[in-house]
């Protein structure tokens, strides 16, 4: 993991502690931000339910679906939205999504 | 060595542009700056200079190449007027808090409604809190001088905040003056090479310009673009001393005019302070203790020095070329009075709008000023705002 050159920057942060501009030091660090709490719907995953179609993780506006050795894992929920495209997907029920299922 | 020649004030500020030799240039054509970006596509041709030359399809597009420009991490400059200066208004609020050191040549023209093509302070002054610089230019010789100190201010790690070096359109930019031009080699090294520290094309340490800046951040962010207009001024007062020591040529935040002794005084911004220093000069021969203060910088706005400059004063007129509707006069009318309350200066002020749309302003129109102002200094009422060179029945 990259290191993340903003991490002294805060939503406490004196104004004397912004960088220039605001601007954003260091690439690929959209990891950094936890876009997760955003979600008000979860999907839920029931691994005996899956059968490792892979039908769900191409569509995963956020890439919070982890594919490790061409197996998925459960869901990166610092980082998924909640939008419900993967449950719309899985043809085999192994995916649910609702407030209930909040992770 | 510098060379004497005779030029428009335009053609003094591409001469400085060549000079320069910026790394991007994006501009589009409109009255009366046309010629600025005219000259520079020549130079161009002619192999004078290596600028990238953008022709973009508006004003919108030309400030925002040129921002592009900037945050990649090269010298872009642009050039416009009136209701181009109008259509980058969005991107200039963009450009300042980016603190992209930009540099644009503005040639100062009346806004549209109804249209006109000449000269007053209203596209400028429209924009005076987008949070860019502005040095305003008496002359030709000012235009050309304040913009080879432009980069050097701009790009000051204590500012890093864009900068427009304007000048009255036709009157300064078509009109042909004896001015100096420093040589080109002497010129460069004053300008100096730019070395951002942070800049997009640069692969060993990526960055980004332009997040969303969420209701948590956008204050703070917004607090350190104030901070750098509190430095600007030092910035600008340090950068015009070196200048001076290279080429005899002084300049400050504010120009005083005669103002030692002075009791009556006019205060005003750009070509029109030429005009009133002949006045002055006429006043003073009858005996009357007349001065003037040129405004040079009004962003970052110098309170401290006008109220200064103003402190034994006993009448003053501030003159607005741009009229901001608002049933209270103009803009630095309104700017200059802060000031005076602020630093509890006795002064009693009268503001005036004048010159609006090309409308000519004469010595003459100086002397009616002066005597109102004998008038008020005696103890007449006067209104606080009046216009000046209007016709009425």
């Amino acid at each position: 993991m990259k290191e993340n050159l903003m991490k002294h920057i805060s939503e406490k942060s004196p104004w004397q502690d912004m960088t220039p501009g605001g601007i954003v030091l260091g690439g690929g660090n959209s990891v950094d931000v936890r876009t997760g709490d955003w979600r008000t719907v979860s999907p839920k995953f029931h691994a005996d339910k899956c059968r490792q179609c892979l039908l769900c993780f191409p569509v995963c506006p956020d890439s919070s679906i982890p594919v490790v050795d061409g197996k998925r894992l459960d869901f990166d929920y610092d980082h998924c939205k909640g939008c419900g495209i993967c449950a719309a997907v899985c043809p085999f029920g192994a995916i649910t999504f609702g407030e209930e299922e909040q992770a | 060595m510098s060379r004497r020649d005779r030029l428009s004030g335009n053609e003094a500020v591409a001469n400085a542009i060549r000079q320069i030799n910026p790394d991007v240039i994006a501009a589009f054509p409109i009255t009366p700056s046309t010629e600025i970006p005219q000259y520079v596509s020549l130079f161009k041709a002619e192999g004078k200079i290596d600028t990238e030359f953008v022709t973009v399809e508006s004003e919108h597009s030309a400030i925002s190449a040129t921002a592009g420009a900037e945050a990649a991490g090269v010298r872009a400059m642009t050039a416009t007027s009136s209701a181009g200066f109008a259509l980058m208004h969005e991107m200039l609020y963009v450009v300042a808090s980016d603190r992209l050191p930009v540099v644009m040549a503005v040639v100062n023209r009346a806004l549209t409604g109804p249209i006109n093509i000449n000269n007053d302070h209203s596209d400028s002054m429209g924009s005076r809190d987008c949070g860019w610089m502005q040095l305003y230019s008496e002359n030709a010789q000012e235009a050309y001088d304040n913009m080879l100190m432009a980069h050097r201010i701009a790009e000051d790690p204590e500012v890093l905040l864009p900068i427009m070096i304007c000048q009255d359109g036709f009157i300064t930019s078509h009109a042909v003056e004896n001015i100096v031009l420093e040589d080109d080699e002497t010129a460069k090294a004053f300008v100096g090479e730019y070395k951002p520290e942070h800049f997009l094309l640069n692969p060993g340490k990526p960055v980004a310009y332009g997040p969303y800046g969420v209701s948590p951040y956008y204050m703070e962010l917004k607090r350190t673009q104030t901070e750098a207009m509190n430095h600007a001024a030092a910035v600008i007062q340090k950068v015009s001393k070196a200048y001076g020591d290279l080429t005899g040529r002084y300049y400050d935040l504010i120009e005083r005019y005669r103002m030692d002794d002075a009791e009556l005084a006019c205060v005003c911004i750009g070509s029109s302070a030429g005009t009133g220093k002949a006045a002055v000069d006429v006043l003073r021969e009858q005996g009357i203790k007349a001065g003037l203060v040129k405004i040079r910088a009004f962003r970052p706005f110098p309170g401290d020095e006008i109220a200064d400059a103003l402190k034994h004063v006993e009448a003053v007129a501030i003159m607005d070329k741009t009229d901001s509707f608002s049933g209270n006069g103009g803009p630095l009318g309104a700017e200059v009075r802060s000031a005076l309350y602020q630093h509890k200066c006795k002064a009693e002020t009268i503001n005036y709008v004048y010159g609006l749309g090309g409308r000519d302003v004469r010595v003459e129109d100086f002397y009616q000023i002066f005597r109102q102002l004998e008038d008020i200094a005696d103890g007449e009422e006067a209104p606080a705002w009046r216009y000046i060179g209007v016709r009425e029945r």
